[in-house]
């Protein structure tokens, strides 16, 4: 059974880190370091464990993101409800286009192009329909008040991401040790073995698209809270179903970590090429792409199986025969 | 609303438009048949086939049409590199990683070319772009028309070269059976590699018989991509012909849907058709059932 | 429980223009192990894929236990206790052989630890004791097999579905495997194998089958249908069993 140890050791670095700098560069970046490790937490479980790739978890971002949003402006809902509101109609759309998808048998390549396209439709939509704003996009009115979910300082912000990933960390952990997480990695590895042993594999699939578009959705929330703006282009857009798989495939997919160690690794990689080279756009993707083809041909494990390797090192020769490891 | 007039132009640009989507599946189909991978580059690469052209015009002087056989070479030749250096090493043989190592291949190539050539959209100004030809109640821009044939050309050429020559042999008995055809000494790598030369070959005809009309900017060729998967799944992955007939209906489709619905929703059309015909057979409609 | 486990009336299955298999009825007697035998491309593991609900007849009944599972799905089936092994192997590579066999436990074991002790025990009846934390995609052919053995068994099936599971092993192999097998009988398994080791066959089966060509063409002891010339045509070709009787040697 594996601890939930680790998670509290990060955690408690992490929340340390307001009470020792009040610099609003440091935080920012964190808070989106944060926010992409949230909803590649979400990817994780779906794609990391479950195998299972999506395209498209813009899809469950920005559907929570446009609910709170909406909820508040056109009718002057609470941020704090809108933020299950949001929660809540992410996972639907999860459920949704799980039940659709897998009940197809949708595998593969495919499942990934149809949630490309859903997440396509979305954006489409969304920037045409009035209630969203259509291009102009929804404007959430600044109001700085805790009830309204809305702060001065960045600090309660971090926390509250910070509440959020750690919350999606000890679910990821929990499933890990449970029936439901070794089912889903089965299918991962086997499906048609999985289902041979009894196991549902519609069932648990669906199971983990609505688990994994619940903890997107809530990335999506606290967006529109923290930025106050959304439009098509940022709620459905490429971007956010790019970084949701990047960061955990970085860090080594299907591993407790990956999201948010790979979110460390690309921000910072995004933020040094955008010092060197003057905000010049789209230099900063371009590396992400190619850290992407990096760690996919080098390091197929990520980060984790890195350090895994690296402190492994050592003990070789005093270990068990070695087992095929990539 | 449904009087030939209204019609008989929707269908005929609908099928002019067609054909180079279909164009752009097919060099996607031929991937998707031999290795047996979603070419997530490909529009990324069309874009950047785009600039190419649009700067063999701006700079050399070269008419687009003249400068597919510059760039076709050319573009074969990336596609191989590619595949051969790049994207086969990387991907260590697994289908998952072929995906994302392709996304990665078009996230570098589209945001180098916003990085190099900014997000400004350009156009050409071709004398004789806007041409047209009557045909019924309809008036068809030239280079349509052009495009239409040019199209039926490379798809012509392709399956003589599939069905007549060695190499097309060779990428047939590798697309079907690849331990086997490796087993009768047929160099994999080297296939697979002339297979994506000749699926990025197709790309850049298409940027060429594109900009006389269409305008280039490093995301222009995404439109394209969806659209391309979407003719692919419906024609059926690594056929010929299922490229051909389900781009002209894909065409169509969109042409209708932008009446009905207007120009921002038309392409919702094709992603929902898209989304419907891999629900209904998720291995698209001619392909073996899962 | 019915004194036929399963019984398959009238299956037919086709492929295209292809009768893969025609109008197949045979029954498996409860706590007996029948042995389903046949050349090359008979439709044997099609015939499995079948009774484990990989592939839908297009003609007739499955029965499990008196019940009609003909339109159950897979893991439904698995659940009512029929649990197969695959021709080739399908072991959840990246996991160790004691997380392989734990899925399966965790099927009548919500708890992760009594799931991991439940393989624990799986494996140490068939031998894979020392190879527990191995993972998978390490072990040699005939650990892959035990592997696919000890997963099928981690679900406490009644019905068990072996395909060729000694095939592409060396004689001594075969030797060490018969007596595992033999062993679940003696709790009450009931067994259907696929075989081409015909030594196992005769040593363990006490009901044979024959499928030739999609049909099965005789039935009775191992004795019985080595002697019938219909087999014998069906491996060996028309007048194959004239020729052997006329012949001096005998195969």
């Amino acid at each position: 059974m594996k601890s939930y140890w680790p998670i509290v050791l990060a955690v408690v670095l992490l929340a340390i880190v307001p009470l020792v700098t009040t610099s609003n560069v440091v935080l920012n970046f964190l808070i989106t370091t944060l926010l992409i490790a949230l909803v590649g937490q979400g990817w994780n479980l779906l794609g990391g464990y479950g195998g299972q790739y999506s395209f498209g978890h813009a899809a469950f971002f920005g559907t929570a993101a446009y609910t709170t949003a909406i909820l508040q402006v056109q009718y002057g809902i609470n941020a704090w409800l809108g933020l299950f509101a949001g929660i809540f109609a992410g996972s639907l759309v999860g459920a949704v286009i799980g039940v659709l998808c897998f009940r197809s048998g949708l595998r593969g390549s495919y499942f990934s192009l149809v949630t490309l396209a859903f997440a396509e439709v979305l954006r489409i939509v969304s920037s045409v329909i009035p209630i969203t704003g259509a291009g102009v996009g929804t404007l959430i009115k600044l109001d700085l008040r805790p009830e309204a979910f809305q702060f001065q300082s960045r600090v309660p912000f971090y926390w509250i991401v910070l509440t959020l990933v750690a919350l999606s960390l000890v679910t990821v952990r929990a499933a890990e040790n449970s029936r439901f997480g070794a089912y889903l990695v089965a299918i991962r590895e086997n499906e048609d073995a999985a289902s041979a042993l009894g196991i549902n594999t519609f069932a648990v699939k669906l199971a983990a698209i609505t688990l994994s578009a619940a903890i997107a959705a809530a990335a999506g929330c606290f967006y529109a809270q923290y930025f106050l703006f959304i439009d098509a282009a940022i709620a459905y857009g490429p971007w956010i179903s790019i970084d949701a798989l990047l960061a955990p495939i970085v860090g080594g997919a299907g591993t407790l970590f990956a999201s948010l160690l790979g979110a460390l690794v690309i921000k910072t990689l995004g933020e040094a090429t955008k010092l060197l080279t003057s905000d010049a756009p789209g230099l900063d993707l371009v590396i992400y792409g190619l850290v992407l083809i990096a760690v996919v041909g080098l390091a197929p494990r990520g980060i984790a199986g890195l350090l895994t390797a690296l402190f492994r090192w050592p003990f070789r020769a005093v270990a068990q025969p070695e087992g095929g490891n990539g | 609303m449904l009087s030939p007039v209204i019609l008989v132009p929707a269908v005929l640009n609908g099928l002019m438009a067609g054909a180079v989507y279909a164009l752009v599946a097919l060099g996607l189909t031929l991937i998707y048949g031999v290795l047996h991978i979603i070419n997530f580059a490909h529009g990324a690469l069309l874009s950047a086939a785009m600039f190419a052209a649009f700067f063999a015009f701006t700079l050399l002087g070269v008419d687009p049409y003249l400068a597919i056989f510059l760039l076709a070479p050319l573009f074969f030749a990336i596609g191989y590199t590619l595949q051969r250096f790049i994207i086969g090493p990387a991907a260590h043989g697994e289908d998952r990683n072929f995906l994302l190592v392709t996304l990665g291949l078009a996230i570098v190539i589209e945001n180098a070319l916003l990085y190099f050539f900014r997000a400004d959209t350009r156009t050409i100004n071709l004398p004789y772009a806007f041409d047209v030809v009557e045909i019924g109640p309809a008036f068809v821009a030239v280079p349509r028309i052009i495009a239409f044939g040019a199209v039926i050309a490379v798809a012509g050429a392709l399956w003589i070269m599939m069905r007549f020559t060695d190499t097309g042999k060779a990428i047939r008995a590798v697309a079907k059976e690849k331990l086997g055809a490796e087993l009768c000494g047929i160099d994999v790598a080297h296939i697979y590699a002339v297979t994506f030369g000749l699926g990025t070959a197709c790309v850049a005809v298409a940027a060429c018989l594109l900009i006389p009309t269409y305008y280039v900017n490093p995301t222009a060729g995404e439109a394209f991509v969806l659209i391309a998967f979407t003719i692919v799944v419906l024609g059926g992955m690594g056929s010929i012909a299922g490229a051909l007939i389900g781009g002209l209906c894909v065409g169509v489709v969109e042409s209708f849907s932008s009446i009905f619905l207007g120009e921002s929703l038309g392409q919702i059309g094709i992603f929902i058709m898209f989304i419907v015909v891999l629900l209904a057979r998720p291995s698209g409609l001619f392909g073996a059932r899962p | 429980m019915a004194e036929s486990l399963l019984v398959v009336e009238n299956v037919s299955k086709r492929f295209g223009g292809l009768l893969a298999i025609d109008k197949a009825s045979f029954q498996v007697g409860t706590g007996r192990i029948t042995a389903l035998i046949g050349p090359n491309g008979a439709g044997k593991t099609t015939l499995f894929s079948i009774i484990s609900g990989f592939l839908s007849a297009d003609e007739g009944r499955i029965l499990y236990d008196g019940a009609d599972i003909t339109a159950e799905s897979p893991h439904q089936r698995a659940r009512r206790g029929v649990a197969r092994t695959f021709q080739i192997v399908q072991p959840f590579a990246g996991l160790t052989v004691r997380e392989n066999i734990a899925i399966g436990s965790h099927l009548w074991q919500r708890n992760r630890a009594k799931a991991i002790d439940a393989a624990n025990q799986v494996a140490l009846s068939v031998g894979l004791g020392a190879q527990l934390d191995a993972p998978a995609a390490t072990l040699t052919v005939a650990g892959s097999k035990r592997l696919e053995l000890a997963r099928a068994l981690s679900i406490a099936p009644g019905l068990l579905l072996l395909d060729e599971v000694l095939a592409g092993l060396n004689p001594s192999e075969i030797r060490d495997m018969m007596p595992v097998i033999r062993e679940l009988t003696a709790h009450g398994m009931t067994i259907l194998m696929t075989e081409h080791v015909m030594q196992a066959v005769t040593a363990l089966a006490e009901h044979v089958l024959v499928l030739a060509e999609g049909r099965i063409i005789a039935q009775g002891t191992a004795q019985d249908v080595a002697a019938d010339p219909v087999v014998v045509e069906a491996y060996l070709g028309r007048g194959a069993a004239r020729r052997m009787t006329a012949g001096s040697t005998h195969a």
